[in-house]
């Protein structure tokens, strides 16, 4: 190799807790290369990047900046060596212009003038085939506009070094196009580019070489013209990919819910679901598929009641024909309600009313399931809270992405957390710890939670238990549709296998199951139906065991390619 | 690799993390260590402010017993010591606007408003005795009064919280200015009520709060009644945000509003609820001061004390049975520093400095028991931590 | 003079206390950091002023010397405690609301200590006409018109013009709004911080030792101090944290204040006694209309920083 090398790391280790996220990586990049790391969710490939750029700080090991050892204390001292990252998530100040964005923390001589700021951003936008505005507020932009600051944020201060971490992962095909055309101009005029990605394609098209990091370790670096799809992978995840999933034939699928056209808008107006209808059948896994940020989190909280429809209809089929009435979740008002509208019979098919029993009659009655339903309950999900839906006798489950943020309280402990789905359950005011606890020590050893006790706070919990409380609680919630938005996120492969058997007993038990995945092997191995989602649209229900990954691929980029075109 | 420089190396000395655990008799360790350090700074601080402990440095011991004295002069027995009841009472009344802060604060609700809300409850308290006095009998009216600064109590709270609910208005600020708004409105009806234009309202002549007859005098008999209401409130206060559902919505949302909207928690109706909890505590708080030891009301009557409480439930980390703990030490300083004031016959605020040293310590100490600093080893293999 | 005019400069003159405090408490806040110790540094600011001046006001330096060595001695003073509260919640990252609160009750305390200690015959009565300079013999509202209140006035314009015209103030506004963009962007976020909170605190200082050695100028005057401290934290939001709009403000504020006793002093206008109080609230009033207004109609140019009352520590993201 005749480059130069622009920068290297030696034996460099990072540590957060007991969890190790880096051990004793060595790496070198070139100038005017595009070096891509390569790795699965939680690899570290962003922890290593953000030791150089300032952000973390190496426990262990040395980075060499043309050849001198360096310490990167502060992203000062990054921009200082000429390093610059642009983050995942967009290190922006929304009251500000892209202008003062991009001069924020450049250390300048001469006056601060923002006209002079102005020219010399349209100037390095011309440079590389940008298009920007330098007056146009941050909180009016769209993601790629954003990425477009950022990156024009970090050439301003001259950069010679680029991170970008996961720069695709929020872009349509064209914008990702767009962006590769960039990076290509850059590397031309000698910058060194170092592109976070875990998608193989990408790194084949636009890298010179690829470093992979497995586990927090770093495995090899190739040159991409050596590298095949199928080398990558094997070298990433470390054997062969034969994921080992079981999966059974949908026993008895009849709808259980049903959406149909909906829409909805996010805060700031924009149309993040449009028009979706599908089905879920009782018993079976129903995947959903799609670039990040395609609509998959609005939708499945629009099922779940924590988005307003602006149209459109989710009808929960609730099989009730020939079951005994329970209590569950029913006012003793709206069983005698229901026997009006003569929803009960008995056993010999006559129909009960109450009529002339006293409550005690009729609790006895009903807790001797003496009491059937005459037919299933249609009810219309649209515009009701989460509570109204659990009131409605709706047995919903939701795995939520944000595990910490929305589906658990991260300070409580396991019992507590459990009591989320429960503790309006009695009549009285105050709440029954008793239940939470046993079902939290059932959990933790039916799922092998590894946790101190069942108070300590689940923040302190690693990952994989994390999801494991989460999922538990939500299975112990008795659901029969469950909806759950990147399962297996960051967890090792152990638990996303307990995962995995866990969502398929669901589903052999008559669940509706329905699983947010961003892996296709997975999704393909695992659901019966796949339905791929883009922009907020759905480009095809296929089913899982005839369709190719390339297939998948091809729908989770389709329409935004056409509607562009069209454009 | 080529040649390595070693000169640019600069490395930091030590860099800070946030613990994950600590055995909480570590952390109260450490919170009574820094009460330790306060009371030696104040000490320090006295030296340097009171000349009579710079001519004669022995006379620090006479500091220090001042604290105790201030609380307990006499060798009486314990229901005969009137100076002892007169600190139970003062401690009650703090510990009671502090609790009222409490719900609020667990809902991270920054309710700066407690000294206006309790301003509030002993307006209406006496609001309701100078117009009713002289047409209710005794106990009715003293009823009434507590519904009156119940209503105002709870008033000045919701309006915050309602704008909170509604449109996200900062409620630090809001319940900030509702204070002055309410020391107006007081200096408003003092001068209503008092034509004469002096504007002191002077004790009203009305039935004072039942005396339960534990001793011989009668202060002490007041004294019992507030401490025993106020240690009730706590107990139930306690239970309230451990045991009950709606204790139970109150952490979550503070914890996470996306959390307790996933649980079907209504957010808006836990915010205006607690606020209510709040402002009815503080409308108690209200009362016990109006109608149990004033019978009158000033712009001063609360006399900073909702800003204290702010201070106290903080130190108990919200816990309401701690708080029995953290407002009986401020009191203490309080009546040390005014027992001081009278031994070295000093003018000035000295309690408000006194205050502020410990608190500065109690705070600062949080400090380490939230974060551990770590040494960084120069050799690149081991992970001795040094722990601070 | 005419009485109207009179007053007008007398609102202002008095304003000039609590323009000072905002001043600096928006600076603070522009930083991130609500700083409810600002009535206990206005009070310590003040404290610290007239220490010095107890030291030098017989000692026949030169007036100009005197003045001076009385404002740096506000200043310094009021940073010291500014420091502590920046160091109790920047380094070790205590509640902003309970540290600020801490601070009052120790400021406004300590500064009653050292203001009863003073002898006011040499600290007020000889600096004062060096203060009130050049309007120093006037019995109109004229006479307000010295060094410090004009001080005030071009601080607070230099105040915006930093924070809105230059690069230090943007970074500064960033550190406010977002501090992790700002240390990702190399702006030395704990840097900024301590800066702008000892300035601003600086600055506050300055307010009380104006009330006590210009506006009132009496030997009780201190206090009556901590009040303007808290108005001054309603100023800021009145302001919307502009530095240049408590100019405005104080003189709205101001007038607002005072208006009730100028009022009742007009013939033919009877104002009763009872409606003194209710105007002396308006500037709170009026204050939590802005908060309410600004909230409902949620432009994003008039909120408070939005890292406000937030502590950062960058090993947490």
């Amino acid at each position: 190799m005749d480059k130069k090398i622009a920068l290297s790391m030696r034996g460099i280790t990072k540590r957060f807790g007991k969890v190790i996220a880096n051990h004793r990586v060595d790496l070198d990049v070139y100038e005017g290369e595009v070096l891509a790391i390569l790795g699965e969710n939680g690899c570290g490939k962003t922890t290593l990047m953000n030791m150089i750029a300032g952000i973390y700080f190496p426990d262990e090991g040395k980075i060499y900046k043309d050849g001198e050892e360096v310490v990167i204390r502060s992203p000062k001292d990054a921009f200082e060596l000429k390093i610059g990252m642009i983050h995942q998530h967009f290190k922006l100040v929304d009251l500000f212009t892209a202008a003062e964005n991009i001069v924020l923390g450049v250390e300048e001589n001469g006056r601060y003038n923002l006209k002079d700021v102005n020219s010399r951003v349209s100037e390095i936008a011309q440079k590389y085939g940008f298009h920007i505005d330098p007056q146009k507020k941050i909180y009016d932009m769209s993601v790629s506009e954003k990425q477009t600051v950022e990156i024009i944020k970090v050439l301003y201060r001259g950069a010679d070094i680029l991170i970008l971490d996961e720069p695709t992962a929020v872009l349509t095909p064209q914008e990702i196009e767009k962006l590769f055309r960039v990076l290509r101009r850059m590397r031309e005029d000698g910058k060194s580019i170092i592109i976070i990605t875990h998608k193989l394609h990408e790194v084949l098209s636009v890298s010179d070489r690829v470093a992979i990091l497995r586990k927090g370790e770093h495995i090899a670096t190739v040159n991409t013209c050596d590298a095949t799809e199928s080398s990558l992978t094997e070298m990433m995840v470390g054997q062969k990919v034969s994921l080992n999933i079981e999966r059974n034939r949908p026993w008895d699928p009849v709808p259980r819910l049903e959406v149909k056209h909906i829409n909805c808008r996010d805060a700031e107006g924009v149309q993040v679901l449009k028009d979706i209808s599908f089905t879920v059948n009782a018993g079976e896994i129903l995947g959903i598929a799609g670039i990040a940020g395609s609509g998959q989190k609005e939708l499945l909280e629009a099922i779940a009641g924590l988005q307003h429809l602006t149209s459109g209809e989710i009808i929960f089929n609730n099989p009730k024909k020939d079951k005994p009435v329970t209590f569950f979740h029913k006012s003793m008002r709206r069983v005698k309600e229901l026997a009006a509208q003569d929803a009960f019979h008995d056993q010999m098919g006559n129909p009960i009313s109450f009529q002339g029993m006293s409550r005690g009659q009729i609790r006895r009655q009903v807790s001797e399931g003496a009491v059937l339903f005459r037919e299933d309950e249609v009810i219309d999900l649209r515009h009701k809270t989460p509570l109204q839906i659990r009131e409605l006798g709706v047995r919903l489950s939701f795995v939520p992405e944000d595990r910490l943020g929305m589906g658990l309280v991260g300070s409580m402990g396991i019992t507590d957390n459990m009591m989320l789905r429960s503790y309006r359950k009695g009549h009285a005011g105050f709440v029954d710890r008793k239940k939470p606890k046993a079902l939290a020590e059932e959990i933790i050893k039916e799922l092998e939670v590894s946790t101190p006790g069942v108070n300590t706070p689940v923040r302190r919990l690693s990952g994989g238990n994390v999801q494991k409380v989460l999922v538990g609680r939500e299975i112990a919630f008795a659901p029969k549709v469950f909806m759950a938005a990147y399962p297996v996120r960051g967890l090792d492969i152990n638990s996303s296998y307990t995962i995995y058997r866990l969502l398929n007993r669901q589903k052999e038990s008559g669940v509706a199951v329905i699983f947010v995945g961003e892996d296709l092997d997975v999704l393909l191995a695992l659901c019966d139906r796949i339905l791929v989602i883009n922009s907020g649209e759905v480009t095809g229900i296929v089913d899982a065991r005839t369709v190719t990954k390339e297939e998948v691929g091809l729908l989770m980029t389709k329409t935004n390619a056409s509607e562009k075109e069209e454009a | 690799m080529s040649e390595i420089k070693k000169n640019t190396v600069r490395e930091p000395l030590f860099h800070l993390a946030k613990r994950s655990s600590i055995h909480p008799a570590a952390a109260w360790g450490i919170r009574l260590a820094a009460v330790v350090i306060g009371f030696i700074l104040c000490g320090a601080a006295a030296f340097a402010m009171i000349e009579k402990l710079q001519q004669n440095p022995g006379k620090i011991v006479d500091f220090y017993e001042s604290f105790i004295k201030g609380i307990n002069t006499s060798n009486k027995s314990f229901l005969e010591n009137r100076k002892l009841w007169a600190f139970f009472k003062e401690t009650a009344i703090l510990l009671c606007i502090s609790l009222a802060v409490t719900p609020a604060f667990k809902m991270r609700f920054w309710n700066t408003g407690a000294e206006g809300q309790t301003l509030m409850g002993v307006l209406g308290a006496i609001g309701v005795a100078f117009y009713l006095k002289d047409s209710v009998p005794g106990w009715a009216l003293l009823l009434l009064m507590l519904v009156g600064a119940l209503v105002c109590g709870a008033v000045w709270a919701v309006i915050p919280a309602l704008f909170k609910a509604k449109w996200n208005t900062n409620e630090t600020l809001f319940t900030l200015m509702m204070n002055y708004v309410a020391t107006f409105l007081v200096s408003y009806f003092l001068v209503i009520w008092v034509p004469s234009g002096s504007s002191s309202l002077g004790k009203l002549d009305i039935q004072k709060l039942p005396v339960i007859p534990v001793s011989k005098t009668s202060s002490i008999n007041d004294s019992f009644l507030i401490t025993l209401i106020v240690l009730i409130l706590t107990g139930l206060l306690f239970v309230y945000l451990k045991y009950s559902k709606q204790g139970y919505e109150i952490s979550v949302v503070g914890e996470s509003v996306r959390t307790a909207q996933y649980s079907g928690i209504n957010v808006k109706k836990v915010i205006i609820r607690t606020m209510l909890v709040s402002g009815l505590l503080c409308g108690v708080a209200g009362y016990l001061i109006g109608a149990g030891l004033d019978q009158s009301v000033t712009t001063e009557s609360v006399g900073g004390q909702g800003f204290t409480a702010i201070m106290v439930s903080w130190l108990a980390k919200f816990n309401p049975l701690v708080m029995i703990l953290t407002s009986a030490l401020i009191t203490v300083l309080g009546a040390g520093a005014e027992q001081i004031t009278k031994t070295f016959n000093v003018r000035g605020a000295l309690p408000d400095v006194f205050v502020g040293i410990i608190l500065f310590c109690i705070i600062g100490s949080e400090f380490f028991i939230n974060y551990q600093i770590i040494f960084r080893k120069k050799a690149v293999d081991g992970e001795k931590e040094a722990v601070k | 003079m005419n009485i109207w005019l009179n007053f007008l400069i007398d609102s202002l003159a008095f304003g000039v206390t609590f323009m000072y405090g905002s001043t600096g408490e928006i600076i603070t806040e522009k930083a991130g950091h609500l700083n409810l110790g600002i009535p206990g540094i206005m009070c310590m600011g003040g404290a610290g002023g007239c220490l010095v001046l107890n030291m030098i006001g017989a000692s026949g330096l030169p007036g100009f010397l005197i003045v001076i060595l009385g404002i740096l001695g506000a200043v310094l003073m009021a940073m010291l405690c500014g420091a502590i509260y920046t160091f109790m919640t920047v380094t070790l990252r205590a509640n902003q609301n309970v540290t600020g609160l801490a601070l009052t009750t120790f400021g406004v305390g300590l500064m009653k200590v050292i203001m009863s200690k003073l002898d006011y015959a040499v600290y007020l009565v000889g600096p004062k006409a060096l203060y009130r300079w050049p309007f120093a013999g006037q019995t109109n509202a004229l006479q307000y018109l010295g060094i410090l209140f004009f001080l005030g006035i071009a601080i607070a314009i230099v105040a915006s013009i930093v924070l809105f015209r230059t690069k230090k103030g943007l970074h500064l506004r960033a550190v406010g709004e977002n501090p992790g963009t700002a240390d990702a962007a190399g702006v030395n976020v704990t840097q900024y911080k301590y800066a702008a909170t000892i300035i601003g605190s600086g600055i506050a200082g300055l307010g009380g030792f104006y009330y006590i050695i210009d506006y009132m100028a009496s030997q009780e005057a201190y206090l009556s101090l901590e009040a303007f401290g808290w108005l001054s934290i309603a100023l800021v939001i009145f302001a919307l944290w502009r530095p240049h709009m408590t100019i405005l403000g104080s003189l709205v504020f101001g007038f607002l204040f005072s208006c009730s006793s100028f009022i009742a002093n007009i013939e033919g206008i009877n104002v009763t006694m009872a409606a003194k109080p209710l105007m002396k609230m308006l500037p709170y009033a009026v204050t939590i209309l802005v908060l309410i207004i600004s909230s409902v109609r949620n432009k994003r140019e008039n909120q408070p920083p939005m890292s406000l009352g937030l502590p950062y520590f960058r090993e947490e993201r």
